[in-house]
């Protein structure tokens, strides 16, 4: 039976992606940043699962404004990296779990969860930076990866109810999967940023610990949270924690901390970091 | 009924909902044509001709031309939309951000170093009416 044991979250900016990519980690500005993912890494090397279900958000650069699917499955065999506009991040490309993937889109719309299906399309910066932030830049990435995708640029985003409410269809559609694999589910982006209007620059650092805090703690708590809240809150573009629900309803209610991290400011946002065991796994 | 939109009040701020997308439709698709480095080069060489080919507004053609990435936003764009025209300018994405709140360049990057734009006083415009 495969069964999700770990659930990172992290950030997904743009930014850091470009300084990995050109050698400036080091630097007074980037060093705190990636100082922060150093036991992480350390983690990840250790903690190679087969696949992870990667939960993240398109921004524009598979999808734009003629389709919007809230929920899509990435079901094919291989993701390139996306070119945003200055040329793809060069990374290796991602390979996906066809077999996880289809199984998991029939589960969760049997249960309910009307998942779009998407094959034959570039996942982005919003995939491909966590990546690189937990296992560097390696000439392959070590496992599969199954993008995840959720509308959160269209307003309204699924409410933080319905992302949590997925995330547990999710587990039950992994438990049902007859090989036996050790699953990882991530969810990315926020926390507290606002990159458009007058408002921008916007950072809540004691609403961002709060909900850290209550993520590990009591998630549940956290599907209270309004879409107005979020955007007045974290920002306009805070909104995208409702992904964090996703993977931490997936990953199931006893967990143990492994690591935790936040920073200001990377780029125009408030960096969050997380990583989370099933207790006892 | 019309359904409700309880983010209006929160000032300096436009949710990029159902009546700006639709008010914002060719304009983010125009934007998004500009992922194709063929069609940047074109629109650099005369932005204008290459904007008429587009139904954009008069406003929005304004926003464009004049990098008024505000009128943008007003018009109906979405920022990761727009974010194609601060890479085909080769903006970095924080400079264009700041142009969009009235500070320099340098006094946004040093808001963000101090911890960013505080919370306080920017939830709500009622909020802030009461704090006159």
């Amino acid at each position: 039976m495969a069964r999700i044991t770990s659930a990172v979250f992290s950030s997904h900016i743009p930014a850091v992606g470009a300084a990995i990519d050109f050698g400036t980690t080091g630097n007074e500005y980037w060093s705190p940043v990636f100082e922060g993912f150093e036991y992480s890494k350390k983690w990840q090397a250790d903690n190679v699962p087969d696949v992870i279900i990667l939960v993240y958000n398109d921004h524009a650069s598979a999808f734009d404004l003629r389709v919007v699917p809230t929920f899509g499955i990435g079901c094919s065999e291989e993701f390139e990296s996306a070119d945003e506009g200055w040329g793809p991040r060069p990374i290796p490309p991602v390979q996906g779990h066809p077999d996880l993937a289809w199984h998991i889109a029939q589960s969760v719309i049997l249960d309910s969860f009307d998942m779009t299906i998407c094959n034959d399309f570039k996942v982005d910066h919003g995939l491909t930076v966590p990546l690189s932030l937990m296992f560097g830049q390696p000439e392959a990435w070590p496992c599969r990866v199954i993008p995840f995708m959720v509308n959160v640029i269209q307003y309204p985003p699924p409410t933080g109810r319905r992302c949590f409410e997925l995330g547990k269809a999710l587990r039950k559609a992994v438990e049902l999967f007859d090989e036996d694999l050790n699953v990882h589910i991530w969810g990315t982006g926020g926390m507290s940023h606002q990159l458009q209007y007058k408002r921008a620059g916007l950072i809540n650092r004691e609403w961002d610990l709060n909900f850290m805090n209550t993520l590990i703690n009591d998630p549940e708590e956290l599907t209270k949270i309004t879409h107005p809240e979020y955007i007045r809150e974290a920002g306009s573009e805070g909104i995208e924690l409702v992904m964090w629900l996703i993977a931490r309803a997936a990953l199931g209610s006893q967990v143990d901390e492994k690591h935790r991290f936040y920073h200001v400011p990377a780029s125009n946002t408030a960096l969050g970091h997380l990583i989370l065991e099933k207790a006892g796994s | 009924m019309a359904l409700e939109k309880p983010y209006q009040d929160i000032p300096g701020t436009i949710v990029f909902d159902a009546d700006m997308s639709r008010k914002g439709y060719h304009l983010n698709q125009f934007f998004m044509s500009l992922m194709k480095a063929e069609n940047r080069e074109r629109f650099l060489a005369d932005e204008k001709a290459y904007v008429d080919e587009w139904p954009l507004t008069d406003l929005q053609k304004k926003g464009v031309l004049e990098q008024d990435y505000n009128l943008c936003i007003e018009q109906g764009g979405n920022i990761y939309f727009l974010a194609k025209l601060f890479y085909t300018h080769e903006q970095p994405f924080e400079r264009a951000v700041s142009t969009m709140t009235g500070m320099t360049p340098q006094e946004y990057r040093a808001m963000m170093l101090s911890g960013g734009r505080p919370i306080e006083g920017n939830r709500s415009a009622s909020e802030n009416k009461g704090n006159q």
